[in-house]
């Protein structure tokens, strides 16, 4: 499965008024250009932290449905971030990992989440459910109610190591982004 | 003083608490870490502890973050490639390990640069003067909303230990 397309398709099953964080990499930039919304913030440096900004916004939002697309290379980086997020058990937290087992912006350079399951690590963290899928049925059968039981969740969906031609950059600025989103979250 | 130092950031408009710990500051966070209507996240990692500030911010709270100095080190891509593009305001409450060259070892070279680090990755800071600590925060927490950048206020030893 391409990475876009699954990026797409979890953004497809959403309400429209759940938050989401996506983290820095070709992941944000996937769902910027194929479902972008005023509920999207889109980390562009800080790499790791998209799980911590997203735990931020679920502990003060609690009424909201957050979401962060998150990506192999992110979730290594702050492997504690797993822990926090668990240790919170925010029931409102869902955690997608687009799994590629490889940096996919700078070159598709080997991770090492092959050898370590992210998902396995999360259930050992105390993740009230996760799940992995491979394929786009699997992703769309398990998207029909995923986003409706509690987390903290985490689907890890199992991605191709190409990127797809026609992903751009994220286009408003930092600054445009704080705002939109800021505001997304006071509705 | 901790309790008058939390009833002061109350005041000045803070109302999200994240961080970890350090004995400078351990009047602060021992009343964090009892009472629950704060809501203190402890994190894992100072930058984690940042990433967690910003989403509180996003969601509609103002931040403050407390750290070691020794945590300045690994907030270096969290403060200058999130919080300052970003526009996310916070108060970084960050201890004074090694300020004055005694201190254990792995303390007297961060203690050494604090300041001049500050200065380099352009936070405005206080060094926290119990005389003063009102117009002090009072002072940072306007540069804070007018810049919507991170500020810091840099806790000594002997202020806020118990």
């Amino acid at each position: 499965m391409m990475r876009a397309d699954a990026v797409a398709l979890v953004a497809a099953a959403l309400r429209d008024d759940a938050l989401v964080v996506a983290c820095n990499g070709m992941i944000g930039r996937e769902l910027y250009t194929r479902a972008d919304a005023s509920t999207r913030f889109y980390m562009i440096g800080s790499m790791g932290l998209a799980s911590s900004i997203g735990l931020g916004v679920a502990l003060v939002k609690p009424s909201r449905t957050v979401v962060v697309f998150d990506g192999d290379g992110n979730v290594l980086m702050n492997f504690g971030g797993l822990a926090s997020v668990a240790a919170a058990g925010a029931t409102n937290f869902h955690h997608v990992v687009f799994d590629n087992a490889a940096h996919g912006s700078t070159g598709n350079q080997r991770t090492i989440s092959d050898r370590v399951p992210l998902d396995d690590v999360a259930r050992a963290a105390g993740y009230r459910r996760t799940a992995r899928v491979r394929d786009s049925g699997q992703l769309r059968t398990t998207l029909e109610s995923w986003f409706d039981a509690p987390g903290p969740s985490m689907l890890l969906v199992e991605v191709d190591r190409q990127n797809v031609a026609g992903i751009g950059r994220v286009e408003p600025s930092p600054t445009d982004i704080t705002a939109r989103f800021r505001a997304a979250c006071a509705q | 003083m901790g309790s008058q130092f939390l009833d002061l950031l109350e005041r000045h408009g803070y109302d999200f608490f994240t961080g970890v710990p350090c004995s400078l500051f351990e009047g602060v966070t021992r009343i964090l870490d009892d009472e629950r209507r704060y809501g203190y996240v402890s994190a894992v990692r100072e930058d984690a502890a940042l990433g967690l500030a910003a989403g509180a911010y996003l969601g509609g709270r103002q931040p403050v973050v407390l750290m070691q100095n020794s945590g300045l080190g690994v907030s270096v891509n969290a403060i200058v490639s999130l919080h300052q593009i970003y526009d996310i305001p916070a108060l970084i409450l960050v201890s004074w390990r090694g300020q004055d060259g005694r201190d254990a070892p792995e303390h007297l070279i961060m203690g050494r640069v604090t300041a001049p680090f500050l200065d380099l990755l352009q936070i405005p800071y206080e060094v926290f003067d119990p005389s003063s600590i009102e117009a002090q925060l009072r002072s940072l927490t306007e540069t804070m909303r007018a810049t919507r950048r991170p500020v810091a206020l840099v806790v000594p030893k002997g202020v806020l230990d118990r």
